[in-house]
């Protein structure tokens, strides 16, 4: 049994990040996300790494870029605003298929929003979050443990399939503490005969790039990409399922609001309502095996989210709507209580006839 | 003497090389078309050619190759 | 004996570039200087978006096509990570001083130990021909018809004497490839700014002017004598910053 430490969300994933061989951080200051780099600061330049304040989101991106170029661990980390600065260096990255990994500690939006927590970015983050056919490999946290965990995990995923992973958390997961133990088996990171590090007279030249004006070489390119994310699909779903062996009621949440509900679960089965849980982890690509079987047997749906509703489609989709899909939701740096999703689970129940 | 090689199929014709030459060694044919389609330099008095190079100094893009 | 061939740094690809441009003649005098420093095995290159976004296939060594403006950032990421490396970026007037000044700027104020060669031709090439940050009071451009409006859109950025102000660079100096001394001139500049980074002096920035024929509607030898008479007028060529000769004047 490894030895457990107290840390904040934040400094476990930053330190998970060293752990995982990341030696290169780029990032801008943005609450609520300001102590991975405050963290990234402190540590970066005692173990020879690089921690670099940039001059703009554009920047840190773009500086990831190069790093990524280069074959070297890598990452960023921002807030829901940084992170649409940041869409232009994500699909660049897609582009020429580079690994980095990428973390949204999400706050309220849209616009400049405000700083408390928020799962408003989960369209962005699943669905592209910028321009051109690509997809991001997306990981939502629900503990501080899985802070760390995920960080290690995306590193390796985003080597192994040559794609952004990013860390889709929340102010809550960022700032809130818990034991967490940090100890990993580390796999040395695959060959990347693709880097630019020089051609040392021995090879021909690398081109790291993302420009192709031959419509059938962009178009090949395209689905060469999208096989390889099949692959990801086929292989890297992952997810929770609490309590859903004979649930009548299920919630579908991740991050912050899946920790709410599974009070509310325990709670619910006090009563006597069947009610269980489909945690996502992976948010992209989506657990849609679980939550297609689950529509077998549930009755009904209940997507919580700090949302205006936006996995809820997915939940849809994956269900086929074979059974309703409702939405318990709080906005705008607003958490749904415990209370609230009882509520939505008794109003299910009694409407679904789940008891 | 020198010696003068052009590679005439990636020649433009733009005719820098022709205007800087101090010995007018050079001239674009007008009787000739490259692949690309343009009326490619020749060297017309090539045992004047004092093999200084201003051709290949101003040539956009690198088609000359000089030997003494 | 060979008095003049192509560098090995230049692949064997034709250039994509218009006829008389003078892209060519600036990618063969980094290519001389990769080849004359010995480095070509452990240079990378970031190609920039412009008119030479392709560039990437134009030099043997290792290269990176970055986003617009970004190749200052796609840079700083490259040497931090591996400092051995020569990196450079290659960037027009759009480039780097519109879309990426802060890239730009920033990368100086750092002295980042990158080498930046900055095409200055006044012109938005690639896109035919469209105002740039560079264009004179004036010039007619598809997106200044009536020409440049200093009141409507502002004057011309003068990178190097900008970037002068600035603490962090080593190295600006303002180059000209419009005739056979200033090429000449060009080169030993490139030259210096790749051996800065070599010696680990810090950020080195050579801005060339150069020509657009096609989208000034010029012939190439005009557009070389448009340089003499009203670019360089305007962006006066030499040294606007030598931080190491400097400090040995003052010694």
């Amino acid at each position: 049994m490894s030895e457990k430490v107290l840390m904040k969300g934040n400094e476990a994933l930053a330190e998970a990040a060293i752990i995982a061989g990341c030696r290169h951080y780029f990032g801008y200051p943005i609450t609520p996300q300001t102590e991975v780099a405050a963290y990234m600061a402190k540590r970066m330049p005692k173990i020879g790494g690089t921690f670099l304040q940039a001059e703009s989101e554009i920047a840190a991106i773009n500086m990831v870029y190069g790093v990524s170029s280069t074959g070297h661990r890598v990452m960023t980390s921002s807030s829901s605003p940084g992170i649409s600065l940041k869409g232009e260096g994500l699909s660049y990255l897609a582009g020429s298929d580079l690994p980095a990994l990428v973390i949204n500690v999400q706050r309220g939006g849209p616009g400049l929003g405000g700083i408390q927590p928020s799962q408003a970015d989960y369209f962005q983050a699943t669905k592209g979050g910028a321009h051109g056919d690509f997809h991001m490999i997306v990981l939502a946290p629900a503990s501080v443990q899985e802070m760390a965990d995920l960080t290690v995990k995306g590193f390796e995923l985003a080597d192994k399939y040559r794609m952004t992973s990013m860390i889709l958390a929340d102010g809550t997961m960022g700032q809130m503490m818990e034991p967490v133990s940090l100890e990993y088996d580390i796999k040395p990171a695959p060959e990347k005969p693709w880097a630019t590090t020089g051609t040392k007279m021995q090879r021909e030249h690398n081109i790291v790039n993302s420009l192709s004006l031959v419509p059938e070489e962009l178009e090949k390119f395209n689905i060469e990409r999208y096989k390889r994310y099949d692959e990801v699909e086929k292989n890297e779903v992952m997810y929770e399922e609490y309590m859903m062996d004979d649930a009548e009621i299920c919630i579908a949440a991740f991050g912050i609001a899946a920790r709410v509900s599974k009070n509310a679960i325990t709670e619910a089965r006090r009563q006597g309502i069947k009610a269980g849980m489909i945690r996502p982890i992976t948010l992209w690509p989506f657990p849609k095996t679980p939550f297609k079987k689950a529509a077998q047997s549930v009755k009904q749906f209940i997507s919580v989210e700090l949302s205006m509703g936006q996995m809820i489609e997915d939940v849809r989709l994956a269900t086929e709507c074979r059974v309703p899909v409702t939405l318990c939701n709080r906005v705008g740096g607003m958490i749904p209580s415990p209370e609230m999703v009882l509520e939505a689970i008794k109003e299910a129940a009694k409407n679904g006839g789940a008891r | 003497m020198a010696k003068l090689t052009f590679k005439t199929d990636n020649c433009k014709g733009c005719g820098l090389c022709v205007d800087v030459c101090p010995k007018h060694v050079l001239q674009l044919a007008a009787d000739k078309i490259n692949k690309k389609g343009h009326h490619p330099v020749e060297a017309v008095k090539e045992d004047e050619c004092i093999a200084c190079a201003f051709c290949a100094t101003m040539c956009p893009d690198c088609i000359i190759k000089i030997e003494r | 004996m060979v008095v003049f061939e192509k560098p090995h740094a230049l692949t064997d690809v034709p250039m994509h570039y218009c006829p008389g441009c003078t892209h060519g003649i600036v990618h063969r005098l980094v290519a001389e200087v990769i080849d004359e420093l010995g480095i070509e095995g452990k240079t990378v290159g970031i190609a920039p978006v412009g008119c030479s976004v392709m560039a990437y296939n134009y030099f043997n060594c290792d290269m990176i096509e970055a986003a617009h403006g970004r190749a200052p950032a796609v840079a700083t990421g490259v040497k931090r990570a591996e400092p051995d490396n020569i990196v450079f970026t290659y960037q027009g007037d759009g480039d780097l001083a519109s879309i990426g000044t802060a890239e730009t700027v920033h990368s100086a104020a750092r002295n980042e130990n990158i080498t930046v060669i900055f095409i200055n031709n006044a012109i938005y090439g690639m896109t035919g021909g469209q105002m740039a940050p560079t264009s004179l009071p004036g010039q007619v451009t598809q997106t200044s018809p009536y020409g440049r409006d200093v009141t409507q859109c502002g004057f011309p950025v003068k990178v190097c004497e900008m970037l002068s102000q600035l603490d962090g660079p080593e190295y600006l100096e303002r180059v000209a490839v419009n005739n056979v001394k200033n090429v000449k001139n060009a080169k030993k500049a490139i030259k210096k700014a790749f051996r800065n980074q070599i010696d680990g002096k810090g950020f080195s920035l050579v801005e060339v002017i150069s020509s657009c024929p096609t989208n000034w509607g010029l012939t190439p030898q005009n557009a070389l004598k448009w340089i003499d008479e009203k670019m360089i007028p305007y962006y006066p060529l030499g040294v606007y910053k030598d931080r190491s000769a400097a400090k040995e004047e003052t010694k």
